[in-house]
């Protein structure tokens, strides 16, 4: 009987197969214009043309392994006919065993050619022959089963790969105004999320069909030949099945559509929550997007309800219809055996046949469905990914050399900008400028000269007009000679979330100049790593090669790209910022020998120096044989960096063998008696201040939550000694002095002879050190650099004492100095360089932020820079710097600097001024001669 | 110097003078000491003050600009403070201080002193009596001073 929900829907398989070809012949007309810009409509071309061979292979792999199926199938029978219940040996003790022949008595009659006369086997021999054929047989199947499924697999995460980064190098090539419509947090889901299912998908997109409608096609067959009329009746009961379910699913697709796509926006609120907080949290506007996000979440439950609801509609007439063929086939074959037009056993062969049926029909059903939501995804997908405008390829293609020169003279005619096609926001603007003249252009708000700016960095693109550069289409110059030649900084940079260094040198990163070395090992499996990256469409760049042009930094390697970096960084006024953030890096001494063993010198320099009276009493160094009345307890015992969590901050205070040397040397009592001191302290200044106040966190030692129950511990004390103390509670008082530092707190805590006993507790820490903890701590040692610790606690090698006034500036400006004596201030700043600046710089102040991007455009030394009102957020003075600076560097080389003025008066030092009003340029010319003409230029001078 | 000795000092100051001292050990304990090397200024005339600063030890000269020059005008030694107003609304330095000798000094700012005064009001109530007393010893000078005019 034909199971229930088996729906029978060849339909599909046919369609299917009828896609297979139209796409076979849109791939040969698709083959030559694959790039032009336009993505595959149908997923199935897009996956035949990309896997042609691997779908071959994996078709006739399947075709082969039907023939061992077969076997695993046969086999069995005749172990149980022959082997065991002996059906083959009834006439003789013993048969042929793999006898090979050729049968050729259907050509030439009782012609059969005989290779092999086989062995002669017996009944038991047979059996144990037998059964092991059929354990082949298994293994055989399972190999070719688990063959199929890698290799099905490996095509599919391939087309996955190669799609993913097609999808990618749009994005790459969008053009810059379709940023201002797209949300990020979209194209991320669209990459990542929605064409995951495809990859699944894939590996079954030809063979599943192929082989499931090769069954559905032998079972209708063999309908057909048992009667042609019940036959007919199944193919139309199919075709109406083929004409109405489509129908039916229609809306559950529409539905899917609606569905994916408002999952996407989802994904794009949720990111503009993320980027926008701070203002909800300003404007108290939570709950008005807390309102947004229930509306919508609400709209996609109704979608994903909706479509629960078409979905088992469809099911149901899905279901009922394939109920129709059996119907027809009782009632019409029923028919016919009762009135003798054909035999009873025909009707049961015809239903038998059926029987098989619902099986792969229900699969192709599951394919198809599955095919048409990949289909979809797909679809709405690359919609997404084809705007208008795209740049090609070629823009982009990699430079197999140093990239060439910009030109020299850029000639703007008739440019127009429109906002949404409406405002003009450049109107018909011609401008003839050599690029490496120093031109500034002023002008009120409104005046369109920063577009014009954008213009020239082809951040926004003309309606009309052209620009071309020694008479070559500007636009058409590729992307590496504006990259390297052509400098630009806005009024916002952006950083990317690497270190300060990696930011600085972005701009210098066209090609890869030099292969990253790889020993013989890691070469071959980098080898394999780009094979297979071709074959997945995807290019075989190595990001491990070395990317930086040195060139055109104006360095010749990495050894000497340091002084250029100091040098830009010196331009826009940011090198003492890194050398600050240097202080604070740290350096491994294993990978940095040289520079560790520098900062060890400095360490006995600085400390000759602070032997001088003017820095007398600063700096209490780290002594051996001393108590540091400026670290803490935990510190003086511990006597170095903590590395790992070991003994780190509070933890050392619990940890079992810093225990087990406080109670061998006897400090344990004393720390109890001093942490019982103290809680006395704390009770007495901290009781009825209120829990919030902020005074508990900074400065008591026990919190606000804690302190009622230790001022109840000391009342029923009464005043008695630690001895009186419970035991869990000593342990919880010993804890306090941990954090106690004598110099800092004041408490008179610390006598010389607790100093004495700390370090006792000190020595026998180090002495008793085991083994497997030697790693966690790394003591302070004169002669010794210490990778753990920052730079200026290096050099330092000890505390500044509390409360000499400016003793941090006085002894910041003495390490400032002995760096300078030893020339090591750049090996500093390199030390700063390698601090990450976090997600979108925010790691850094603004200024900073934004005085890097400026360095970013200024290392690679362009033939053109344009600075687009980028200084406008520093102060005055440094505006004027960083703008005489740029002046400066850029005569020496005599390159060209185009200059947006955020006030006028900027513009004063520079050869040529442009003034522009509403979108066009009024006046040109050299100051002078602008002050001569008198007029807007005058006025807007006047104005700054 | 421990922090119960500060806590001496400080009862001396006349607007801390009747305030608890438990109070004025904390503020003690919040606040930082500051040490001055010789010719190290403390503050200087004219810049605007929130700071009070209590002298623990040492001696510093108290400078003020004139027309001729800084000239020194009176010196001061442990248990001596200034900027006690300061802490209570904003004034300019009237003069000018410099160590003579190495200075020790506790140096309390006008937040902590609002903080703790935000916490226990009592305090400000001693505060304000003390001040109130200052005004009305000057009123009897003033007339004093009338009355002999």
């Amino acid at each position: 009987m034909p199971q229930a929900g088996g729906a029978a829907n060849p339909g599909a398989a046919t369609r299917q197969i009828y896609n297979v070809i139209k796409a076979l012949i849109a791939y040969r007309g698709r083959c030559d214009r694959a790039d032009a810009g336009f993505m595959e409509r149908s997923l199935f071309s897009y996956i035949w043309r990309h896997s042609r061979p691997e779908q071959v292979v994996i078709l006739l792999l399947v075709v082969l392994a039907q023939v061992f199926y077969f076997m695993s199938l046969t086999v069995p029978k005749s172990v149980i006919n022959n082997g065991i219940q002996g059906n083959a040996f009834k006439d003789s003790k013993t048969i042929p065993f793999l006898v090979w022949e050729l049968d050729l008595s259907a050509i030439f009659p009782g012609r059969v050619i005989r290779f092999f006369d086989g062995f002669q086997v017996d009944q038991l021999q047979y059996l144990v022959v037998m059964s092991f054929v059929f354990l082949g047989a298994v293994v055989v199947n399972g190999l070719f089963k688990k063959t199929i499924n890698t290799q099905k697999g490996r095509m599919g995460e391939r087309m996955l790969r190669r799609l993913r980064y097609e999808l990618y190098d749009r994005i790459l090539r969008f053009p810059p105004a379709h940023f201002r419509k797209v949300k990020q947090a979209e194209l991320a889901t669209m990459v990542k999320d929605e064409v995951e299912p495809l990859g699944g998908f894939i590996g079954d997109a030809f063979v599943q069909p192929m082989f499931l409608g090769g069954q559905a096609l032998t079972a209708i067959i063999f309908i057909m030949m048992q009667n042609w009329l019940l036959g007919i009746i199944v193919v139309v009961l199919l075709a109406v099945q083929m004409a109405i379910i489509p129908r039916l699913r229609k809306p559950v697709l529409i539905l899917g559509r609606q569905r994916q796509i408002s999952a996407r926006q989802l994904a794009g609120r949720i990111a503009e929550t993320a980027d926008g907080v701070h203002e909800i949290h300003i404007h108290g506007a939570a709950n008005y997007e807390r309102a947004d996000i229930s509306e919508r979440l609400g709209l996609i439950f109704k979608i994903r309800f909706d479509l629960y609801q078409k979905k088992f509609v469809a099911k149901f007439w899905n279901n009922i219809l394939s109920q129709a063929t059996p119907f027809a086939i009782y009632l019409v074959g029923g028919y016919f055996a009762i009135t003798g037009q054909m035999d009873v056993g025909a009707v049961v062969g015809v239903l038998l046949a059926y029987k098989d049926l619902p099986s792969p029909i229900k699969e192709l059903i599951d394919w198809d469905q599955q095919r048409q939501d990949v289909q979809i995804k797909y679809e709405q997908v690359i919609d997404q990914f084809q705007p208008e405008g795209m740049m090609s390829p070629e823009l982009q293609a990699i430079p197999d050399g140093p990239p060439p020169p910009l030109g020299k003279e850029l000639a703007l005619a008739g440019v127009v900008v429109t906002e949404d096609g409406r405002v003009k926001q450049l109107d018909s603007l011609s401008l003839t400028l050599p690029t490496s003249s120093r031109v500034a252009v002023i002008g009120g708000s409104g005046s369109g000269k920063e577009v014009l700016g954008q213009v020239l960095a082809r951040q926004t693109l003309p309606a009309s007009g052209t620009i071309r550069i020694d008479g070559k289409d500007f636009f058409q110059v590729p992307e590496y000679v504006i990259g390297a030649r052509l400098a630009y900084v806005g009024q916002d940079t952006y950083l990317f979330p690497l270190s300060v260094r990696d930011n600085l040198l972005f701009g210098l990163k066209l090609r890869p100049v030099a292969p990253a070395s790889y020993d013989e090992a890691t070469k071959a499996i980098r080898e394999a790593f780009w094979k297979e990256s071709v074959r997945a469409g995807n290019p075989a760049f190595d990001p491990n090669a070395d990317w930086v042009d040195y060139e055109l930094a104006g360095a010749t390697g990495p050894g000497d790209l340091l002084p250029c970096m100091v040098r830009v960084l010196k331009q826009v006024d940011l090198d003492e910022d890194i050398y600050s953030l240097g202080l604070r890096g740290t350096v491994d001494a294993a990978r940095r020998p040289d520079l560790a063993e520098k900062i060890l010198k400095a360490r006995h320099t600085l400390h000759e120096h602070l032997q001088d009276g003017t820095y007398a009493g600063l700096v209490e160094p780290f002594n051996d044989d001393h108590y540091n009345k400026n670290l803490s307890v935990a510190e003086n015992l511990l006597f170095g960096t903590a590395l790992g969590k070991q003994f780190d901050g509070d933890n050392l205070a619990t940890d079992p063998y810093v225990m087990s040397v406080l109670q061998k040397t006897g400090l344990d009592v004393e720390l109890q008696r001093m942490g019982l001191s103290i809680a006395e302290t704390m009770v007495e200044l901290f009781s009825g201040l209120s829990p919030d106040n902020p005074l508990f966190e900074q400065y008591s030692f026990i919190s606000a939550d804690e302190l009622p129950n230790v001022r109840l511990l000391l009342q029923r004390l009464g005043g008695k000694g630690i001895e009186a103390v419970p035991e869990a509670d000593r342990i919880r008082l010993m804890t306090l002095p941990f954090r106690y530092i004598e110099a800092r707190h004041r408490l008179g805590l610390i006598d010389a002879a607790m100093e004495e006993r700390i370090l006792g507790a000190r020595r026998a820490f180090a002495e008793g050190l085991p083994a497997n903890l030697r790693d966690a701590v790394e003591f302070y040692d004169f002669e010794r650099y210490n990778s753990a610790a920052t730079l200026q606690d290096n050099i330092l090698f000890g505390r500044l004492v509390y409360g000499q006034a400016q003793a941090g500036e006085r002894i910041g400006t003495l390490i400032a100095q002995v760096f300078d004596e030893l020339g090591l201030r750049d090996s500093v700043i390199e030390v700063g360089l390698e601090y990450n600046v976090g997600v979108g710089g925010k790691r850094l102040p603004a200024s900073q932020r934004q005085k890097l991007g400026i360095a970013r455009a200024l290392i690679k030394r362009p033939q053109l820079v344009v600075v687009n009102e980028a200084v406008a957020m520093f102060d005055g003075r440094t505006q004027d710097r960083i703008r005489d600076n740029i002046l400066a560097d850029a005569s020496e080389r005599h390159s060209g600097v185009f200059w947006i003025a955020n006030r006028p008066n900027q513009a004063e030092p520079f050869d040529q001024i442009v003034v522009m009003q509403g979108g066009r340029v009024v006046a040109q010319g050299s100051p002078s001669e602008l002050a001569a003409r008198g007029g807007l230029y005058t006025e807007l001078m006047a104005s700054a | 110097m421990n922090l119960n000795e500060e806590v001496e000092l400080l009862k001396g100051v006349p607007i801390f003078s009747k305030v608890e001292q438990a109070r004025l050990k904390l503020l003690a304990f919040t606040s930082e000491r500051v040490n001055f090397g010789v010719g190290q200024e403390v503050c200087r005339q004219g810049d605007p003050g929130d700071t009070m600063y209590v002298i623990l030890g040492g001696t510093a000269d108290v400078l003020i600009d004139t027309p001729s020059g800084q000239i020194s005008v009176a010196e001061m030694k442990r248990n001596s403070f200034f900027g006690e107003i300061a802490i209570l609304c904003d004034v300019p330095r009237t003069a000018t201080i410099k160590a003579k000798e190495p200075l020790a000094t506790l140096k309390i700012t006008k937040d902590m002193f609002y903080r703790l005064v935000a916490e226990f009001p009592e305090m400000a109530i001693e505060i304000m009596r003390e001040l109130a007393h200052r005004l009305e010893d000057t009123n009897q000078k003033l007339r004093a001073a009338t009355k002999a005019g």
